[in-house]
Formats: C-alpha cells, structure tokens, sequence
C-alpha cells in the first residue's frame, strides 16, 4: 500500500469523526431498522471526491464501526463494509470520471450524481443484502426491501446534501481575480 | 459527551487485559457468531458471554441505555423476518410443524420459532462482547491495538484523531445549528424531506468547511512533532500482552476454529433438531 | 562556538507558488543561542511565514521558491527538512486545539517521543518531568475538553520540549488566552528560557503584553521586509510601531501625549524599571490636569432586564447563578470574565439556546421565555466569533438574504432590505461576489450584515476582533460604533481589555456564574480585587499614574482614552 500523505491521515480521521457525529446525532429514525435518513453518505461521497477512494474506504469504515459501537448494538460488519465499499467507489469514480472537485459544474453534477446512484445500488442493493445472506441467512426479499429504503434514502441525502457541499466546496477555490466592484 | 463510547474504568481482570488482546478476542468472537448457525454452540457463547459480563463487574445500570436500543432492534428485526418471510425456517429445516395460524398466509411453525431462536442467539452472544469491549476499553489504546496487530500505524492513527476530535466536532456541530436556527433554518418535522435535507445542509457546509481547515492546522502539528518520519512508532498507552493476553487470545481463536469446523462439516451448516 | 548565530538568515526571500510578489525580500538575521526576540508587525507584513520557514512547513507544506540562505544550527535548514527542523526548533502554533492531537494530556507531550521509537516504559518517565516543569503533572490523564486553555498552551509547550529543542517559535501566543492567563503563559515562557536556556522567538503583534517580561530583541516587520532589529527599548522611543499599525504600549503613548521626551536610559520597554524623573513626573501632572474631563454617559431606558437568571447544564454544571442585570437601549457594552465564568452561557440563555432554570428575561418589556429561537432572533441578533462558522452560501447576496427567505419574506421586499444591509457593511459593491473571495474581516461583515437584515434592536458578538491585528481590528470595531450610533444595542463578549476601555463605557464583569462588577469600564479595570478574582489584567496606565502620582486612575485612564481617540481619527 502506497504511503499516505500526513494530510490524507488527518482527513481520514477528522473525516470520521464528522460521518460519526453526523451519523450519530444527525440521523432521522425510519421504520426499518438498521436504516435511517443519515445524512453522512453526502459527506463521505464529498469526502472521497476530495481525498480519494481509500480515504473515502477509511471514512466510511471507521466512522461506521465507532456508530455501531457507541450505540451497543454490536457491529454490523455487512453494513459497515457496505459504507466502506460506497467511499472507495466514489473515489474510484472521481478518478475514472475525471472529476474536478474545484470545479464543479453542471457537468460535474451530473457526474457526481451519476457515479453516486451506481454506488449507492451496488452498496445497498448489492454487497450489504450478500454480505447478510452469508452471515445470518436472512430472508431474502427483508433483505432487499431493507436494502431499497437504505439505498433510495442515502441516494436521495447523497443528492442534495453531497451536491451542495461539492459546489460550496468549489466556490471556496474560485480566485478573487477576475471580480470587478460594482 | 465526555465518555460517548462509555468506557468505564473498574479494577476487573478483563480491565487488565491489553486493549490489542481484546480487539483480537472481539474480532474472533463476532466471526464465530457470524459464521455458525450450530445452535448449542450459540447457546454456549451467550451463556459465556453473560459470565464474561459478571466478571467485568459491568452492571445493568451501567449499559441500561445501549440495552434498550438493542432489544428494540433485535424485535424489529425479528418482526421484520416474520413478516417478509414467515416460511423461512420450514426452508431451512426441511420439515413443517404447525403450531397455529394468524391471519391470511401467516403460520407460526416450530422450525419458524427455532430459526427466529438462532437468530437472536447469533445477536445475543455478539452484543454482550462488544459492550464489554468498549465498556472496559480505554480509547487511548485503540490506536495502539490497531497497529499491534497490524494495521498500519498511519491508519491506526486516524482513528485515534477520529475519537480526539469528535467532541469538538459535536459541540461545533451544535454551536452552528442554534445559531442557524436563529436565522430561521429549520429541521422539524413540518418541513418536506428536501427542505428539511437543505436546512441540514445550511449547519453541514459551515461545518465541514471549517472543519477542513482544521484537518490543515492538524496535519502541520502533527508534521512539525515529526509524525511519519520513520517506518513505525511506539505508543505511551501501548501495553506488552501478559500471559493472560496469550491465553484469552488463544481461547478466542480456537472459538472461531470450532465454529468454522462446525460450519464446514458434512457440509450442513445448520445444527437441525428436526430430523 | 559560544556567539554563533543558531538560525541565520542570510539575503533570504520566499515567494509562494501561488502568488505573484514574493512574501518575504532580503531578509538578514540572526538568532543566536539563548536570545529571546520578539518579531512584531501587522497581518500580512511576512511574519507568519518568517515562522514558517524556520520550523520548515515552508517549503514543504507551502511550496514556493527560496533565494538566499537559511541555516540552523550550522546546517542548510533544506538539507535538514522538516523532520531534522523539528528535532532543533520546536514550534507552538496559535490554535492550541489544534495542536492538542493526543486524547489526553500525557499522550500528547508524548507525540513526538512517540514519533521517535522511544521505549514506552521511558517514555512515561520522560513525560512526567516534562509535565512537572511546564506544571501540568495534576491533570496527566485529563481529556483536552476538561482543562482550561492556558493549560492546553502548557501541554503544547511541554509537547515540543520533551523532543529537547533548541530553540522555541510561539506563534501568537496569546491570541486565545484571557488577559490574566496570557501573562502567565509570557511568566512561563520566561522561566523556561532561564531553565533551558533555549533560543526563545515570540511571534506576536501584541507588543506590550509580550514586553510583560524583558525581551533582548524586537524585530519589527512590514511588507516582507525587516524594519527594525534591536533593542526594544531604543524602538520605543521611535514612532515606528505606531507607523507600521502596531498598538505601543499604553503608557508608552501616554507618555508622548504628556510630551515626555522618550530615552533608551529611562527603560521603557520595561515597565517595573521604568525610571522618570520628578520633572517628567510634573509633566504627566500637568498634562492630566489640562485634559478635559471625559464626558458622562446619558441616562439610558432598560432594554433587557435579566432578574436571577440560573442555570445549570445537563451534567450538572451549574454555570450562571442568579444573574441579575440590565442591558439598556443604545448602548455599547462589554461582558468580560474568564472561560467558563458564564459570559458564554448568558448569551446562549438570551438568545433561547439554553432554557433557565430560574429567573426571568424580559426584552422591551416582554417576557423572553415566551418567544422561540427564531422569534427572539428578531429582536436580537447573535454572531459567532469565527465567520467560517456562519456562512452557509457561496454568494454574499444569498447569504445575508437567508434569514429573510427563511422567514417566507417575499423576493421583492427582500432585495431592497438586503442592499440596505450590504450598504450599512460596506458591502454593497462586493454584492455579486462569490463569499470565497473576500477577507476574513469583510467576511465578519457578511455574517453583521445577515443578523442586521432581520433589524434586530440589539446585536450580540462573541470576540469580535479575535485574531486581528490594529488595522482590521480598529476597522471592525469603528463600524460596530457606527451601527451603535445608529440606534442598535450593541453587545460585546470579549476579552480584549483594551477595546473594553476604548469602546465600551460600560462592562459586566462575570465570574464563577455571577456578575461580580456592572460599572465602567475604567473603573473595573482599575479595581485590582476585580481584576484579579476575573483574570482580567491592570492596565498599564493604573501603574502609570501611580508612579507619577496622579491618584485618579480611573479619570487618567478615561482622558487618556478620550484624547487617543481624537489623535487616531
């Protein structure tokens, strides 16, 4: 593994205290459990724009486990693993999309949108519902139906909340030069 | 706020245990519960579990608040099974004994009752480990754990970072939320889902934002006190494992072996009473 | 070996990657073994990155070109990098939460010893002297959020004294400390240097809170380039701190206004040895007795009435107890007082953040507990100390537009209401600016101008000017004098005590969740049981006019405020 810079470090670890806090104190409950609107997913798909896919992996990773852990619920390691895969997805999708993070357009939107709908169907619809069938061999439809409110929600806050902060994130890097007083 | 992971510090020989040990024992234990559907095995687990528990010299008051949000959890996930899939257990099993009908399609069969039993085995003995875990481990020696037994000290510090700085984040968190509600941001439940996911972005990018140029601040620290110079570093709350850390540990390993076998043999991985 | 210069700047400049001007130009100077040098100049003169290339985050956080040369300890500072820079120079930045990386006090002086491979059983013996000599050994084991921030400043210091540097670089030491803290932290900082015998640099443009203990040497910047280097107390006799826009001691000035004419023999950068002579004592006399009186404050009607106001929070923190006063309608007032004296906490109680559990508020006559967050928010306005904290936007206009939308105001009412805003702020010509391209104070302006679009009768701010140097500062609080005078209550939370005595006739003084003193500010300020029960800290001019015998301070100290005023307009 490729050595980290100190910066990425202190991102990854300020970067799951915020999903933590967010995820923790943020969260409106919905009827399913194990799931609830979390707003975190628009910042750990922000953050692994910013600072790529394996810190957006840590992100999700730490910041999942120390929800999981501080609730007492015990770890749950498929779904834990899902938020993981979703960071490192983003990040992977920055890259291969070639998103700007200081530039974030129309055309980046659309990107950023796009890569994170294919992320959140193969998290939520894919590797958390699979990952449960190998360990506690749930029925499979609960599974599913656990997966789409997860999925549909986490797209839907990953929608506004992500896209804003992409674009209020761009807006810090635009340069003071070409501004005119009126 | 101050002890959000509620560690609690009590003389216990579980206390004593190195934090590394733990994290093994955790790690081991939960893959064991996963992967075995053995149902004496589970049994054996919760009850050593529970054991574990008393000698922590944890108390029910201690962890009342967390009990509470896991047995509402495992009931709505034991609801959920039997609503979506009330024949479950007859598929795993192989056999179906009626017991008595509900209404329309829903019957309550033995082999039903006994997957829903080995469900909830399968959380009752995991849950227990990981409250004594993060009831009888000091934070300031996750990161140390970690990088014993492996994880690259790099990561492992992120982690400790993580838990440095969430009360700052929480109580930062807090401050911009009152002052933007002053403003007329609103998260209630009257407003429509998207207002309400704007208003939290209206708290969210001054803090996140801010919080970026902290991680700036933090990494020039950390850097200026020679933080990732060398090749791996040592932990002031980094502990050596005493026998006692070697004998659990083995313990654990050998619980995870035993549950593997069990799993893997004749290749039924359900222990079936039924036939 | 004795004299050599330990970091030597040799026709050095820097300029950075991103910038078009170089930062630093032609840069002299030497620093050698056990000096201790204070490097003075505004916001933007070079100062920071002067630090920064001595501890080396410059070049290798904040790229750029060097010209010139800059050695430590003998060696090219590029050829030792940042990790060989940290083993010789131990730098305490300004943010000590920041700083403060270790979950409690003794992992985080262990950092660096951390970093080193250091054996933990040495370790811990390391850390326990290095905690005994900075005196944080009682709280080892205490989590950053449970001490207080003149002890944080401690750990940081033992942080980088356990790696045993030569030389240490304090970034603005006092920029977060209470009056009374910080002068214990420039006491410590003192010792120390005595101890160790370590090189010390004090980076600050608080010239005459750091000359609370002698220093060797000031260097003074502007522009990047260095304006003077020597002795502090030839410097004072010039007028060049007040030309570069740093505040001079008070009684420095206080001095030159009586016409005393300033000489390197008389010590003035030194005020306990500050010798004068009878004739220059009578001049003082003299000049007191021609200044007319100040003025007094006019009778005032009572705008918020606090009438035992308690409160305790969830964990038992029982943080204001029975709070009793008035705020009255025009008028400009500080609340000062220690870190968790309660100041924080009323303010949250006014604004209904937090619910009393005793006591009652009314505002104009009404009483406050019937009115929402939001409502209050109407009548009174709060600002957070940072504007990063604020602004949720990217365009100014948006932003100050957002209580109004909020509060369903229709789009054509809102744009005349905000361009008003923006014009009270200054702002209007940056009105169709991204927020990202204005500078920290106008973006403090941004965050006034959203509380004042919603035309509160009174504004609330937490440390207005934390952080800003003369220029900025005199910028910031002349404009919230301007709002003052137009009708808007202003209130100040602060711990600034000279803009306590130049702006704010009237001070609240909170400690221990009580109001201990509600008098002018002069008065509080030359009260010393006041003083010292508030951690608040005398103002030179009190010693002033009892070495030359002029027994009103309070009066001296309002006249002398009165004629500065006059001068710097």
């Amino acid at each position: 593994m490729k050595k980290f810079s100190v910066k990425t470090i202190v991102a990854i670890g300020i970067g799951a205290a915020l999903f933590f806090v967010l995820g923790r104190f943020v969260a409106i409950p919905s009827p399913v459990p194990n799931t609830s609107i979390s707003v975190q997913y628009g910042l750990l798909a922000f953050l692994s724009v910013v600072y790529g896919p394996i810190a957006g992996a840590l992100v999700g990773l730490i910041g999942h486990t120390l929800i999981d852990f501080s609730y007492g619920w015990g770890v749950w390691w498929s779904w834990v693993f899902a938020s993981a895969v979703f960071g490192l997805l983003m990040g992977l999708a920055t890259k291969l999309l070639k998103m700007d993070e200081a530039e974030m357009g129309k055309k980046g939107l659309i990107k950023f949108n796009i890569a994170q709908l294919v992320g959140h169907v193969i998290c939520w619809g894919g590797v958390a519902p699979v990952l449960d069938i190998l360990i506690y061999n749930d029925p499979l439809d609960k599974l599913f139906a656990q997966g789409l409110v997860a999925g549909v929600s986490n797209a839907v806050t990953t929608a506004i909340v992500g896209s804003l902060l992409c674009v209020a994130y761009a807006a810090t890097k635009t340069k003071a030069g070409s501004l005119t007083k009126e | 706020m101050i002890n959000l992971f509620n560690y609690i510090d009590r003389p216990s020989p579980i206390h004593r245990l190195t934090g590394a040990c733990k994290l093994v024992c955790l790690i081991a234990w939960s893959l064991a519960a996963m992967t075995s559907f053995y149902t004496p095995l589970l049994i054996a687990m919760t009850a050593a579990a529970l054991v574990l528990f008393r000698i922590a010299k944890l108390k029910l008051s201690d962890i009342s608040f967390m009990l509470g949000i896991m047995f509402a959890y495992i009931l709505l996930n034991n609801v959920l099974i039997f609503l979506f899939s009330p024949e479950h257990g007859v598929g795993i099993y192989g056999s179906r004994t009626v017991l008595f009908s509900l209404v329309g399609p829903y019957v309550v069969t033995t082999e039903q009752l006994f997957y829903h039993l080995n469900v909830i085995l399968k959380n009752a003995c995991t849950i227990p480990i990981v409250l004594l875990f993060v009831c009888t481990t000091n934070p300031s020696e996750f990161a140390a754990s970690l990088n014993r037994i492996g994880v690259s000290y790099r990561v492992s510090y992120a982690v400790a970072l993580a838990l440095r700085y969430i009360p700052d984040i929480q109580r930062e968190y807090r401050d911009i939320s009152l002052a933007q509600q002053a403003r007329g941001v609103e998260m209630s439940r009257k407003a429509s889902l998207v207002n309400r996911l704007k208003a939290a972005s209206a708290i969210l990018i001054p803090l996140i934002l801010s919080s970026m140029d902290r991680i700036e601040t933090i990494s020039n620290a950390m850097e200026l006190r020679g933080f990732g110079k060398g090749p791996r570093r040592t932990w002031y709350s980094g502990r050596a494992f005493s026998r006692m850390d070697w004998a659990c540990m083995a313990a654990c390993c050998l619980l995870a072996g035993l549950s593997l076998l069990l799993t893997w043999r004749n290749g039924g991985r359900y222990f079936n009473p039924f036939v | 070996m004795e004299n050599q210069g330990i970091i030597k700047f040799d026709h050095f400049g820097f300029q950075y990657t991103a910038q078009a001007e170089p930062t630093l130009y032609d840069i002299n100077l030497t620093i050698r073994k056990g000096e201790k040098v204070l490097i003075a100049g505004p916001s933007g003169c070079g100062k920071s990155t002067l630090a920064h290339c001595i501890n080396g985050l410059v070049p290798n956080s904040y790229p750029g070109k060097i010209t010139g040369s800059l050695t430590v300890a003998g060696q090219e500072a590029g050829t030792l990098g940042l990790f060989g820079l940290s083993k010789i120079v131990g730098t305490v930045l300004q943010d000590s939460d920041g700083q403060f990386i270790g979950l409690t006090v003794a992992e985080d002086i262990a950092f660096a010893l951390e970093n080193d491979c250091v054996p933990t059983e040495e370790m811990h013996h390391q850390v326990e002297q290095v905690a005994k000599l900075v005196d944080v050994e009682q709280v080892l084991h205490h989590a950053p959020h449970e001490i207080s921030g003149g002890q944080k400043q401690r750990v940081s210091l033992g942080g980088v004294m356990v790696s045993q540097v030569e030389v240490l670089l304090f970034d603005e030491p006092l920029a977060n400390l209470d009056p009374a803290t910080g002068k214990q932290a420039i006491v410590l900082i003192d010792e120390i240097q005595k101890r160790t015998g370590c090189a010390v640099i004090i980076i600050e443009h608080r010239v005459e809170d750091v000359l609370y203990r002698p220093v060797d040497r000031v260097v003074l910047m502007g522009d990047g380039r260095i304006r003077y280097d020597g002795d502090p107390d030839k410097l004072l006799c010039s007028d060049l701190l007040q030309s570069s826009g740093i505040r001079e001691p008070l009684y420095v000035t206080a001095l030159k206004y009586a016409g005393v004419t300033l000489t390197p023999e008389i010590r003035p950068s030194y005020l306990p040895e500050l010798t004068l002579s009878p004739e220059q004592k009578a001049q003082v006399r003299r000049w007191f007795s021609r200044q007319p009186p100040a003025p007094a404050e006019p009778e005032r009607e009572v705008l918020l009435r606090a009438e035992g106001v308690d409160f305790t929070y969830e964990g038992g923190h029982h943080a204001l107890r029975g709070i009793t006063g008035d705020i009255h309608r025009g008028e400009m007032l500080s609340i000062v007082g220690t870190n968790g004296a309660g100041k924080s906490t009323f303010s949250k109680v006014i604004c209904g953040f937090e619910i009393p559990q005793g006591g009652s508020l009314t505002f104009a006559g009404t009483d406050l507990s019937a009115l929402s967050i939001k409502e209050r928010a109407d009548h009174i306005g709060y600002v957070m100390q940072n504007p990063n904290q604020m602004i949720s936007k990217t365009q100014i206009f948006d932003e100050v537009a957002l209580g109004l939308r909020n509060r369903g105001v229709a789009e054509e009412e809102i744009r005349p209401r905000v361009e008003e805003a923006l014009k009270v702020c200054g702002l209007y010509p940056f009105r169709n600016w991204p927020v990202s391209a204005l500078s920290y104070g106008q973006k403090k302006r941004v965050t006034i101008a959203s509380i004042l679009v919603l035309k509160p009768e009174m504004i609330l701010l937490d440390e207005p000017t934390a952080g800003q140097d003369l220029k900025h500062y005199t910028e910031i609080m002349d404009f919230l004098r301007e709002l003052n005078s137009q009708g808007i209550t202003v209130v100040l939370i602060t711990h600034d005590m000279h803009l306590m005595l130049e702006y704010t006739p009237r001070a609240m003084v909170f400690h221990g969740g009580k109001v201990i003193a509600d008098k002018s500010a002069a008065e509080v300020l030359n009260d010393p049981e006041i003083v010292a029960a508030a951690h608040l800290k005398e103002t030179s001019l009190y010693h002033l006019s009892a070495l030359c015998g002029v027994n009103q301070p309070e009066e001296f100290t309002r006249r002398f405020i009165a004629r500065d005023r006059e001068v710097r307009l």
